[in-house]
């Protein structure tokens, strides 16, 4: 399942043309975004609500070290990934006091925060209408108007690198504190785990995670404006990873694929795509409640 | 190891107006084996919580071998070397009895930070693990996630998990309750096996139970130490005895 799930992404672009290929480099940034985020919601059990944050940030600051300051792709990249992942060292400091609810209610406060910023810091971020004319990724890199295919196998190494990192990071000791805050925190704590660092760790790696999709995305784009910041896409990347299936990282790339697919598809034909959406998440719940990733497996298997 | 493994000195917390644990002192030797008896409600749980740092003590001293820890957070208290078990079973449901353990035996150990290797890169975790495992007698479902075991095996993980890292203080929160007479049995025979080396503070509601365990006893009432002594001088006691014979004689 999962080798098909590879196939299909490496092989795509030499069967499909340029607007799958573009679909399909969207799948793949967002897949690495959602898969950061289910080291937090899968694996720690954080449900963060302001995700997007950091994948917004970085974006940004793509956009604004490469068009203001005409800075180079390396530095670009470098500070895009250092701004986010400083600022999910900052809001690690706040949001890995709280759980639940609250964990949720003060990462989406976060998120509004910098959405809000974005919004009103017209001198850097051009406000509403954003900030365009990035350069894409390898034009920047001085490789010339290489198509789109190259970016998207870019992307994909991308992808590729963060999967084998985070899964080895789940694998290992500290991932299994991960999941055992997750499945009873206090009594982590009674065997002797800090479990607020373990927590800190665990966000701080997500954004850093994240600000990685976030970078990507702004050369694929080529521009960026507040709506990466906003609730709309915090909430996208929550239902990518729940839909898909959590604690899998490879659910959350199903997750990618299936609302970035039927969010282009469906709104071609309907305005309403939002509301199929929302049928087809209510429908996986009830058919899949622990994401359609997990369907094939053996009921009653342990979580990962 | 002069140090005794626990010295609580006037110890109180206080639920609002409701004096749970009224000024509590009491020492615990290390290797010794203490048994905490006392009605319902008496505070027992309550004094477990204080001990181990789940709540802070509103006012008086916890001291953990010979370290004052009134205001340590649980993880440091378990740093210590205090573990401890639940009234109500605290396990990880979702996690197999052996990640269970793999997690209890990492969580004071250095490497629980290692984020690059595999657990399974460490084969003496693993055998750790695996000695409790069969230790406790749950090879069989060494596999299974814990929400699926039986009370009785759940019961026993949830020592087991407290062994994990090698405490010399355990506190015990009724670990026979709810144990088929069978099962019972062999926990019974699992705590007497337990190294003396570890000092154990059992709560249990079975006053045989208790004096078949431990060498001295206290009796908790109403947040207070209504007496502590031998087996001989608690159960000589008068107000032991109304207090647990006006209990067993209600229905
Ligand atoms: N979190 C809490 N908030 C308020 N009151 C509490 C709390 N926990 C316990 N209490 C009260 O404190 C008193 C002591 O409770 P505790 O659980 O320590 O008793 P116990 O001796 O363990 O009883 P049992 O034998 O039933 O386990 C009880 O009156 C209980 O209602
Ligand atoms: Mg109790």
């Amino acid at each position: 399942m999962a080798s098909v799930l590879a196939l299909l992404l490496v092989a795509g672009p030499l069967v499909l043309g340029s607007y799958w290929v573009g679909l399909l480099t969207q799948v793949v940034i967002l897949a690495i975004l959602a898969m950061s985020l289910d080291v937090l919601l899968g694996y720690t059990g954080l449900p963060s609500l302001g995700h997007a944050a950091f994948f917004g940030v970085a974006a940004y600051a793509v956009a604004v070290l490469s068009t203001t300051y005409h800075a180079g792709v390396w530095t670009c990249v470098a500070a895009a990934v250092l701004i986010g992942t400083g600022l999910a060292a900052a809001f690690g400091l706040i949001v890995s006091h709280v759980r639940d609810v609250y964990f949720l209610m003060i990462t989406l406060a976060l998120g509004m925060i910098l959405w809000g910023l974005s919004f009103r810091w017209i001198p850097v971020t051009g406000g509403d209408n954003g900030i365009s004319g990035i350069p894409t990724l390898l034009g920047h890199a001085g490789l010339g108007a290489a198509g789109p295919a190259a970016f998207y196998y870019v992307a994909l190494l991308v992808l590729a690198a963060c999967g084998a990192l985070l899964a080895r990071l789940v694998r290992s000791p500290f991932g299994l504190t991960l999941r055992g805050i997750r499945e009873n925190e206090s009594r982590m704590k009674s065997l002797g785990v800090n479990t607020w660092l373990h927590c800190y760790l665990s966000y701080v790696i997500a954004g850093a995670c994240a600000s990685v999709a976030g970078v990507l995305w702004a050369y694929y784009n080529g521009f960026v404006s507040p709506t990466y910041l906003d609730l709309t896409a915090s909430s996208e990347l929550f239902l990518m990873v729940t839909l898909g299936g959590p604690a899998t990282l490879v659910g959350p790339v199903l997750g990618a694929g299936i609302i970035v697919l039927l969010k282009n598809v469906m709104s071609a034909y309907t305005a309403r795509w939002l509301l199929i959406l929302g049928i087809v998440y209510i429908a996986a719940i009830f058919a899949a409640p622990q994401g359609i990733w997990n369907l094939g497996r053996r009921s009653g298997r342990a979580r990962a | 190891m002069s140090a005794p493994a626990l010295v609580l000195e006037q110890v109180s917390h206080h639920f609002g107006g409701l004096r749970a644990v009224d000024g509590v002192s009491l020492t615990i030797g290390a290797g010794e084996r203490h048994a905490l008896i006392g009605p319902n409600g008496a505070g027992k749980t309550t004094l477990f919580n204080l001990i181990s740092g789940e709540i802070a003590a509103t006012s008086g001293r916890v001291v953990l071998f010979g370290t004052d820890a009134t205001r340590l957070a649980p993880h440091r208290r378990a740093a210590l070397g205090i573990a401890r078990t639940f009234q109500i079973t605290r396990l990880f449901p979702g996690l197999t009895v052996m990640e269970n353990l793999l997690l209890a035996c990492e969580a004071l150990d250095r490497r629980r930070l290692v984020m690059h290797r595999p657990v399974a890169a460490y084969p003496d975790l693993h055998r750790r693990a695996a000695e409790l495992i069969e230790r406790f007698a749950l090879t069989a479902i060494a596999r299974e996630p814990a929400r699926h075991l039986s009370y009785g095996d759940q019961r026993k993980l949830d020592v087991a998990l407290s062994l994990a890292g090698r405490p010399r203080l355990l506190l015990l929160d009724e670990p026979m309750a709810g144990l088929s007479a069978g099962e019972s049995r062999a926990m019974h025979a699992l705590l007497d096996a337990l190294d003396p080396a570890i000092a154990v503070l059992l709560i249990e509601h079975d006053m045989d139970v208790a004096f078949a365990f431990a060498r001295r006893i206290t009796v908790l009432h109403q947040g207070r130490v209504l007496t502590e002594g031998s087996r001989d001088e608690v159960s000589a006691n008068r107000s032991v005895q109304q207090i647990y014979l006006g209990m067993g004689a209600e229905p």
